[in-house]
């Protein structure tokens, strides 16, 4: 028995039928990530998911879901299905990044000739 | 009717407008179809109880009216000047989403005509809402093509849903006795300009949905006489309760 109180469950009707469900376009809805930029020329930063039927509605719940307090310029959305990630099994491949120092750009020493160079351009 | 007592009726009916359309659309909040769209549409409540806000504070610093909260919750309901439409309790969601398209057009197209206002805070406000009416009327619109497009019920119910509030809608409208005044002073072009722009606006977006405004139809006035259905003082009594207990108390 289905007694899901959410519509997108419900309008699958579940509980009529025989054969395998098939889910026409548009019938259920899809998950999209949200990513929103504070100011323009920042990078879009992840800040969560909507569930809307297209992208275009996909971004006009996302502006009031994550676009409605404080700063926030533009809001980007994509298909979450659209996003190709490694499995979790797959973590070992970055295990030993922090045994490698040398790639850390740390190490430079560059501030003390950055404001030598703006002092000499005032 | 000298320009001052053309301008508090011109603003009064604005406000009240806002503030009943906006305490009604936050009477789904909690009851939305589903989450996102229950955020959105509470969050555009806000934005028109925001707007009623801000037109009695017009008329509190420019036009000797009282304080906002008195205005908004100790009126009697014959002292209000909001239309039929935004009166109408919430129904079902095809009725609430209509009424929140023809609305929306109806107000953006509105505070567009304040953009050259003589009265300053009017062109100022209207400045001030431009984004938020943008993103309602997207949101408005999006729904309805999304509804028409999702098949014969869909399409049908959203078809009944416009027969039932476009009479309503029309009331926005309603003629007043100073538009002629106000329209010579550049206040704003008076109601008959603004109908036939929102016609223009709305009838863009039901032909994309395939639907049709009905024909002979009555405007239904009053509203901005202070003749209101019955709607108006339940929700008044509600929406005033516990204001009324105690005006003097500070929040």
């Amino acid at each position: 028995m289905n007694n899901s109180l959410d519509p997108r469950v419900n309008r699958l009707r579940l509980d009529h039928t025989d054969g395998p469900v098939t889910i026409e376009e548009g019938e259920n809805w899809n998950v999209y990530e949200v990513f929103h930029q504070e100011k323009r020329g920042a990078h879009h930063e992840h800040v969560g998911c909507v569930h809307a039927p297209d992208a275009g509605m996909a971004l006009i719940f996302a502006k009031e879901q994550f676009g409605r307090r404080k700063k926030c310029v533009n809001i980007w959305v994509v298909r979450s299905a659209d996003i190709l990630a490694f499995d979790a099994e797959d973590e070992d491949m970055f295990a030993n990044n922090l045994e490698k120092t040398y790639r850390d750009a740390s190490g430079f020493r560059v501030m003390e000739k950055i404001n030598k160079f703006k002092s000499q351009a005032k | 009717m000298n320009i001052n007592q053309a301008l508090v009726a011109l603003i009064t009916q604005m406000a009240d407008d806002e503030l009943i359309i906006g305490h009604r659309n936050s009477e789904w909040t909690g009851l939305g179809p589903i989450m996102e769209e229950d955020i959105a549409f509470s969050s555009m409540a806000q934005d028109k109880i925001g707007h009623a806000w801000a037109l009695y504070r017009i008329l509190q610093e420019h036009l000797e009216g009282d304080d906002p909260d008195r205005i908004a919750f100790l009126r009697p309901a014959a002292a209000f000047r909001c239309c039929h439409l935004v009166e109408l309790p919430i129904g079902s969601y095809e009725f609430s989403l209509m009424r929140h398209f023809l609305f929306d057009h109806a107000e953006t197209i509105r505070y567009n005509s304040l953009y050259q206002s003589s009265f300053m805070p009017l062109q100022q406000l209207a400045r001030k809402v431009k984004g938020e009416l943008k993103y309602h009327t997207l949101h408005a619109d999006a729904w309805i093509l999304q509804l028409c497009k999702a098949g014969e019920e869909g399409h049908s119910r959203m078809q009944a849903a416009l027969n039932d509030c476009f009479p309503l809608a029309c009331g926005i409208f309603e003629p007043g006795q100073a538009d002629a005044l106000l329209a010579e002073e550049n206040i704003y072009p008076g109601e008959a300009a603004l109908y036939e722009q929102w016609i223009e606006n709305i009838n863009r977006v039901l032909r994309k949905a395939e639907l049709t405004l009905p024909e002979k139809i009555t405007p239904v006035y009053g509203g901005r006489k202070g003749q209101h259905t019955p709607h108006l003082e339940a929700l008044l009594e509600e929406m005033g309760e516990v204001f009324r207990q105690d005006p003097a108390a500070t929040w």
